[in-house]
């Protein structure tokens, strides 16, 4: 604990000296990374440490997005309650999907997770004059104290979220939690064997991801001041899928790559794009499917992400060889690890 | 009563064409074990082809029957480039293999053929048929669509049943090794499956085109659909992906006709939640043993 919130602290003063020093518009993007970062560390511990897929992260971030939206526009709560909020509502949405979700493996709660990604925006359009349409319900954040201005404002409660987020996932890992939802993960039978309640492990797993989905839709409606069903497609919950196998499945730290990859590729791709003269046709897509190859290049040669590829570095460094070697543990088809890491 | 009626044909109409894509999941979960996402992508991509070759003065039926055999190279192709390498390892990874697949399929067809909505012309006339005075709600296109789902799984059936080349694909999907120390060509016959689903996606992708808006992400939930009846049906039989598509359209069907459209996809959540609670094997399966 001690050791996770000294490292939170040095990251918080690094990022301190970052956000002011750099431009309000880096700024507002590095908002966005701390705010994918919260939901990528969920989804990093659901699928990574626990074993289950999801492929309908992008609706928890709607429902927590919708619920501060709401609270927003029509009561007066304190602004940190609508935040905790949003983790609630999401968590209580990740009950709904985790109880069926222990029934199924692999590519059916894929397909489960699919289906709820489909089918939640949907509901918010059926009702127009609740959820705004497709105009959506606006956001506004408190206003920023002292002279600080409002992107920087911003920017620091999604950093400070975001480190909030990961020092409490770094601890509940590092505890008996921990290693119970490895278990689960690891050999079910076994798990139960040794007395484990698999089945409420894996829904608290989901209700933990979905809770900290709720907390960065509500962070990411924050950054673009509206919350409307267009802002939480399928595709969103493909690329956080990509942005955490990128990132490396389990980590926690990791997952920074990953959020790094989901703010600018868009802005790359662009750029690429007219670098090569692709037209704007094909610029709007080219992300996607660069996301998409993403996916596949990374299963098929880097399964264990960028975290894993620099912890595989950091052991063939000359002298820090220690006693756990072997692939990066915490990822799918690594063998069952034992000690790990974050 | 008659409104009942309209949206059982509908319903019905609907769900033969989630049997087929349906078919195709069935085929690859026998073949190999894993559930291809991206096969509704790839028959949006075989019908987008389609629609090029009809745009350039291809006759229908000409461009359906090639569309077809590129859907069978498709499946192939995916089988040896992108399912080939993973075998053996974690069960997530082809999973998550798909889902790019599928990403990427449907960027290609947006950056190749643009936004612009375009319609699809059907192979029939899609005003509803005539009995006496009136008119119900099944065109000759769904009943095109019925005849062509149910000769695509008879011959499948056939296939499985009553040939040796289905015999020795059986005997692949069931025990590999086993099969592969009898002589059997088991790598060949898991493309060969993997083709033959293509075959049955690029079919759905044809005939669900004509009636919806046509553009890169119109699979997507015809996908899902096919994947709950699937689910429903078992994951390893033919006849449980018929049945299954079938409950999944008309259930679908009374969903967006009696609680309104929009509602449909919660419609098909609850309906897989439920079946996965009470008969996750689905209906036409073999018990499934556990090594422990």
């Amino acid at each position: 604990m001690l050791r996770h919130l000294l490292i939170a602290s040095f990251g918080a003063g690094i990022m301190y000296l970052v956000t002011s020093n750099i431009s309000l518009f880096d700024n507002y993007q590095v908002g966005q990374i701390a705010s994918f970062v919260v939901v990528l560390a969920g989804l990093s511990v659901l699928t990574g440490v626990n074993g289950q897929i999801s492929l309908g992260h992008g609706a928890f971030m709607a429902v927590g997005a919708y619920t501060t939206a709401l609270l927003m526009n029509h009561t007066q709560w304190n602004f940190v309650l609508e935040l905790a909020s949003a983790v609630g509502v999401a968590g209580v949405a990740g009950l709904l999907i985790g109880i069926p979700a222990t029934r199924l493996k692999g590519p059916y709660l894929a397909g489960m997770t699919l289906l709820f990604a489909l089918a939640l925006p949907p509901i918010a359009d059926k009702w127009p004059n609740t959820f705004g349409g497709d105009q959506g319900l606006t956001m506004t954040t408190p206003n920023a104290p002292g002279s600080l201005s409002p992107q920087e404002w911003l920017a620091w409660i999604q950093i400070g979220g975001a480190l909030i987020v990961l020092v409490l996932l770094a601890n509940l890992l590092r505890s008996r939690y921990g290693r119970t939802l490895r278990a689960v993960r690891d050999d079910e039978i076994a798990a139960s064997l040794a007395g484990i309640n698999v089945a409420r492990t894996k829904v608290l797993a989901f209700v933990i991801s979905a809770g900290c989905a709720g907390l960065a839709g509500a962070f990411l409606g924050l950054s673009t001041g509206v919350v409307n069903t267009g802002a939480f497609p399928l595709t969103l919950s493909i690329q956080l899928l990509a942005a955490m196998v990128l990132g490396g499945t389990g980590s926690l730290i990791g997952m920074v790559w990953g959020a790094i990859l989901l703010v600018y590729l868009p802005q790359w791709s662009t750029s690429l794009s007219g670098h090569f003269n692709l037209g704007s046709g094909v610029s709007a897509y080219l992300a996607t499917i660069i996301f998409g190859a993403v996916l596949i290049v990374a299963m098929i040669a880097a399964p264990h992400g960028v975290q894993g590829g620099l912890r595989w570095a950091w052991r063939r460094l000359p002298g820090s060889g220690s006693g756990v070697g072997g692939p990066a543990p915490g990822a799918p088809g690594a063998p069952i690890p034992v000690l790990t890491d974050e | 009563m008659s409104l009942f009626l309209n949206y059982t044909l509908n319903g019905i109409a609907n769900g033969m064409i989630y049997s087929a894509l349906a078919l195709a999941l069935v085929l690859i979960f026998r073949a190999t074990k894993i559930i291809n996402f991206a096969q509704g992508a790839a028959g949006m991509m075989t019908t987008f082809i389609a629609s090029s070759l009809l745009a350039h003065g291809v006759s229908y039926w000409w461009a359906f029957v090639l569309v077809l055999a590129i859907g069978f190279a498709f499946g192939a192709m995916t089988e040896r480039i992108f399912i080939r390498p993973l075998q053996g390892k974690s069960e997530l990874n082809p999973v998550i293999v798909t889902i790019g697949l599928l990403v990427v399929l449907e960027g290609v067809a947006g950056a190749i053929y643009g936004n612009a909505s375009r319609g699809f012309p059907a192979a029939y006339s899609q005003s509803g048929l005539t009995f006496g005075h009136s008119r119900i709600a099944f065109s000759h296109f769904d009943v095109f669509i019925l005849v062509a789902v149910l000769v695509l799984m008879i011959a499948i059936l056939i296939l499985f049943r009553a040939t040796t080349l289905g015999l020795r694909m059986r005997a692949s999907a069931f025990a590999g090794e086993i099969s592969r120390l009898l002589g059997v060509r088991v790598g060949i016959l898991l493309t060969l499956g993997w083709g033959l689903a293509g075959i049955a996606g690029s079919l759905a992708g044809l005939l669900v085109a004509p009636t919806s808006s046509f553009g890169p992400y119109y699979m997507d939930l015809v996908l899902v659909y096919a994947f709950t009846g699937a689910v429903i049906g078992g994951l390893e039989s033919p006849v449980g992906a018929l049945i299954g598509g079938l409950v999944t359209g008309l259930c679908i069907s009374y969903v967006g006709g009696y609680l309104g459209s929009g509602l449909e996809p919660l419609g098909a959540l609850v309906l897989l939640m439920v079946a996965l609670m009470a008969r996750p094997e689905g209906l036409f399966s073999r018990p499934a043993a556990r090594r422990v």
